[in-house]
């Protein structure tokens, strides 16, 4: 069985990621440590999510395969830049989101976003994939790029709590 | 002085740079003044010409960069100062024309009539924080730190048309300019 971080870091790396903003979350720390330690990607820790959706825009403007890492709270910070700056132009990215406020959560501050999060991003008729183990992750993760050049949308992989 | 003649002013310096510029009136008075594949119009998300800015430079060491903002738009991401100032992209030159009003949506006021923005980026970090006319751009776009320039002038917007591009029409012609 993969190592469900190992999962998404490979994942990433076959779908030719190599730059990537973040906001942390516990879940993602040892990721964002790999990802650190990559000389082949780019990674810029960003002030809010919603800075970073413009950060990745420009990115792929000069040629870069872009991904957000944050929490799912970082899509509500963003929601205005996901429509009118990447869908109006269609830039593509690919959005790693753990998925707070799901079953296991301990806080209840994050359980309302959560909830809402599946629900927020099919009003916004975006694709997003809710894998349940670690193979499951990086075949979604490494297919994503592609699917959002195609779609023209980002597209999302949700990694809930038992995920981990 | 008004915007216009601020973008106008900025333009005589501008050879092979990148321009991102901000969304609305700046954009469609840049588009008036001198449009070219190599700039970036914003249409919508308000707030963000620094941050793609940012990305780009990050993208494209080899180039040189210029974003045109706003200060209604820079107080509505005043966080990107902090991120761009930290990862301080050599190739990025910022200039905020300061006109003190939300122009795109009838001139009203902002708080930045109340602060020097040129202060604040110095207070963040930036090395080359100026006003416009203490600068020759072309020197400033050439240093070897980021730079953040205030441009201040009145308010008022001109006549500019609408951008008769479409969003892809304007990526797509971008990224093959600089390809």
């Amino acid at each position: 069985m993969m190592d469900s971080t190992e999962a998404i870091y490979n994942g990433l790396k076959d779908a030719g990621i190599d730059f990537i903003v973040s906001v942390p979350c516990v879940n993602l720390s040892k990721l964002l440590n790999m990802i650190d330690e990559d000389d082949e990607i780019i990674h810029i820790p960003v002030t809010r999510e919603e800075e970073g959706i413009g950060i990745c825009a420009g990115a792929y403007l000069g040629g870069k395969k872009t991904a957000i890492l944050m929490q799912n709270s970082g899509l509500g910070n963003s929601i205005n830049a996901l429509k009118s700056l990447m869908e109006l132009y269609e830039f593509p990215l690919l959005m790693i989101m753990s998925h707070r406020g799901t079953e296991g959560e301990s806080i209840c501050g994050q359980v309302p976003m959560g909830q809402s999060t599946p629900r927020i991003l099919e009003a916004m008729d975006f694709k997003f994939f809710k894998p349940g183990t670690p193979e499951g992750a990086y075949e979604d993760i490494r297919e994503s790029w592609e699917l959002s050049l195609e779609d023209g949308k980002p597209v999302s992989v949700l990694l809930e709590i038992k995920y981990w | 002085m008004a915007r216009r003649e601020a973008i106008a002013e900025i333009m005589k310096h501008i050879d092979d740079e990148l321009v991102v510029c901000n969304i609305g009136f700046p954009s469609r008075e840049l588009y008036d003044i001198k449009d070219r594949d190599e700039n970036f119009y914003m249409i919508g998300s308000m707030g963000l010409a620094s941050s793609i800015g940012f990305g780009l430079a990050l993208a494209k060491p080899e180039k040189d960069i210029v974003v045109i903002d706003g200060d209604g738009s820079l107080l509505m991401n005043m966080g990107s100062l902090v991120t761009i100032f930290a990862n301080n992209p050599q190739n990025l030159t910022w200039i905020v024309i300061d006109n003190g009003a939300y122009g795109s949506t009838g001139n009203q006021d902002t708080y930045s009539q109340l602060i020097d923005l040129k202060d604040i980026a110095k207070s963040v970090g930036f090395k080359n924080s100026h006003n416009f006319e203490e600068i020759n751009l072309k020197e400033i776009i050439n240093s070897e730190d980021s730079s953040f320039i205030v441009y201040n002038t009145e308010a008022g917007n001109s006549t500019a048309p609408i951008i008769d591009l479409e969003p892809i029409e304007i990526k797509e012609r971008f990224m093959k300019a600089i390809k």
